[in-house]
């Protein structure tokens, strides 16, 4: 029973942090309906950044933060401007997306493999074993900071979503592109500032995710296909389905993992999400379409 | 162009590749070769149910995987010896994955398009994780060996070599059938307006289904080949990641929803990255290189080669014509219809 009870407890606190990774994702899907499944590599890109800073300046990892959130802010609004502005609307879009941040996903995992070898890293921090007792379960405090990070920045996110100018712009965006632009929303500005925040995320999530396990280039591989998971459990496109997606999605494959061993726990996540569309084609929380397209 | 020059062209392009092993012996050649037939017979397959109908599979390995697994599993479990006679099982291989395909595609297909995606991506990683989690069957983690043929030297190759010939000569009628078919133009239609398709009688649903298990067939036999000349079947390299993202982007960087394109996209994309993971593999300067590659391709032409190329050409053989045969003021005219017309389609 108490191992049930810390699986739930690891599921919650690393959903969290799977929840701020993938929000970055489903609001860049919403607003510029793109797939951007560079959002794998790029959360190991905020790592590695975290990691050469914590290496080479002796930057507290969370501190460093102050430093690879804005330089990934600009990283974003520069690919945003370089290559997904030039994809046209059409029905090919979403595919053609995918295909143009593969490659520069590709180009940015050679370049991690490079600069920093393939061989696994993990961020170092003099906290990173400590851990606390809490009710008996043993808790890391990385753990626990990395959720903190993560419920203060979905906070932040939601905010800024839904109680701001820019918010009121982006969900117009979202809901329809050609009208924003007609009550004078600058919906390309509002696009490239969206990549940039979606991007920005990852940084964070980048330390979230190293502090908490090894990783290298190649993690991206599985980090994204998760995390495209979560977005469509959610519904693509809903903040809120896409955090209690994460909760849930931890918890299981958490769960799993403690019943049935660790090897079985991406299965579940996978097989979870084929049985959940049969039923619910939409995901938890998302809209249905008037027209299947 | 016209038939007569399309057929003869056709013809001395397969006699060529025919005679290819008169004019080459080296290994590495032929490896590379077979890979890119093998590859290119995917792309066909992926290209008749995910260029066809407009719905894009990420996850298409799961049927080259679930192909070679079958076809390892047979060998092993009732002993067969190397040679000719596991080629003979190729098409059973093929027939299992069309079988796994009905569920899966009844799933999958329930999903809009952009789910449909994920979906697949889905799919695959649950079959991967079941190679390797169900050891009893699939030998988990350290796989399967194949039965040793005992072909050596340069003939080695030459029986794989033709038969991915073979299977890619079967993918082409395959394709061509359907695309020259009532059904085909059913696809064609869900793709581009799948309501309207609907509206006017299209079963839409049965289409896409059976679409989506002829594809499974294609790549579940191309998988076994691909498995058996490999020797040896394990779970990462059956259900291979790098393979899905592939097989999509040779079908756009040719033509996806074309007949030719995707042969076109594995004929270039397959020998290009072989070359560069020879040449810069050890220091991972090959996926930069390649990255920035398909960037450029992708959005200087994001209808592929085998769509762009001749509609330039055509456009550049327009102006040319309106240029000398027309005033300032007209050119002008016919310059913005054709933009139009290119914008439009």
């Amino acid at each position: 029973m108490s191992l049930f009870i810390a699986a739930l407890l690891s599921g919650i606190l690393a959903g969290g942090v799977y929840a701020l990774m993938a929000s970055g994702l489903t609001l860049i899907f919403g607003v510029l309906g793109i797939v951007n499944v560079a959002q794998g590599i790029l959360v190991v890109l905020g790592a590695y950044l975290s990691y050469a800073l914590e290496q080479h300046f002796h930057i507290d990892i969370f501190l460093s933060l102050l430093i690879t959130m804005p330089a990934m802010f600009l990283l974003g609004i520069g690919i945003e401007w370089a290559f997904v502005r030039r994809l046209k609307h059409t029905q090919m879009r979403i595919m053609l997306s995918v295909l143009v941040m593969f490659a520069v996903a590709l180009v940015i995992e050679g370049l991690l493999n490079i600069v920093f070898t393939p061989d696994q890293v993990s961020l170092h921090a003099p906290y990173i074993d400590a851990t606390f007792s809490i009710a008996g379960f043993y808790l890391p405090y990385v753990q626990v900071f990395a959720f903190l990070l993560s419920a203060v920045l979905l906070l932040a996110l939601y905010v800024l979503v839904y109680h701001t100018r820019f918010g009121e712009s982006l969900r117009a965006s979202m809901q329809n592109r050609t009208a924003a632009a007609l009550i004078g929303i600058d919906v390309e500005k509002v696009s490239m500032i969206t990549f940039g925040i979606g991007v920005a995320l990852t940084a964070a999530g980048g330390v979230a995710y190293g502090a908490t396990t090894v990783f290298n280039a190649a993690s991206s591989y599985d980090l994204i296909s998760r995390l495209l998971v979560i977005i469509v459990l959610g519904g693509m496109g809903s903040l809120r389905g896409t955090f209690f997606a994460s909760l849930i999605m931890l918890v299981i494959s958490d769960l799993a993992a403690v019943k049935w061993g660790p090897q079985w726990s991406s299965t579940v996540f996978f097989v979870l999400l084929v049985v959940l569309l049969v039923f619910r084609p939409q995901g938890l929380f998302g809209k249905l379409e008037g027209r299947s397209q | 162009m016209n038939n007569k020059v399309k057929y003869g062209g056709l013809l001395a392009f397969l006699i060529l590749l025919l005679s290819l092993p008169l004019f080459f012996s080296d290994p590495t050649f032929f490896s590379i070769a077979i890979f890119t037939l093998l590859y290119a017979s995917s792309v066909i397959g992926w290209n008749i149910f995910s260029g066809y109908t407009g719905y894009v599979s990420l996850g298409y390995t799961a049927f080259t995987g679930l192909g070679g697994y079958t076809l390892a599993m047979i060998c092993d479990h009732w002993q067969i010896s190397g040679g000719y006679i596991p080629f003979l099982l190729v098409p059973v291989a093929g027939l299992v994955a069309a079988i796994f395909a009905l569920p899966m595609g009844w799933v999958a297909l329930r999903t809009r398009r952009v789910t449909f995606v994920v979906v697949t991506i889905a799919l695959f990683f649950i079959l991967q994780s079941l190679a390797l989690n169900l050891s009893d069957f699939t030998g988990g983690s350290s796989g399967i060996l194949f039965p040793a043929s005992e072909w050596t030297g340069d003939f080695y190759n030459m029986p794989y070599y033709y038969v991915s010939l073979a299977l890619l000569v079967v993918a082409v009628i395959i394709a061509w059938w359907i695309r020259n078919s009532k059904y085909g133009l059913g696809l064609l239609a869900i793709r581009d307006d799948e309501d309207r398709a609907s509206g006017l009688g299209v079963k839409t649903w049965a289409f896409k289904l059976s679409a989506f298990v002829i594809s499974a067939f294609l790549g579940g036999m191309t998988g076994a080949v691909m498995a058996y000349y490999s020797g040896t079947i394990f779970p990462v390299s059956a259900f291979d990641t790098s393979l899905n993202v592939a097989v999509a982007l040779m079908a756009f960087l040719g033509g996806v929803g074309t007949l030719g394109g995707p042969v076109l996209g594995a004929f270039l994309l397959e020998p290009l990255q072989e070359y560069l993971t020879i040449q810069y593999g050890s220091s991972s300067l090959n996926l930069v290189i390649l990255g920035a590659l398909l960037l450029a391709v992708i959005l200087v032409m994001p209808e592929g080669i085998f769509v762009t190329l001749p509609k330039l050409w055509q456009k550049r053989n327009t102006a040319h014509l309106v240029s000398t045969t027309l005033p300032l003021a007209e050119q002008e005219k016919v310059a913005f219809v054709e933009g139009n017309a290119g914008e439009s389609k």
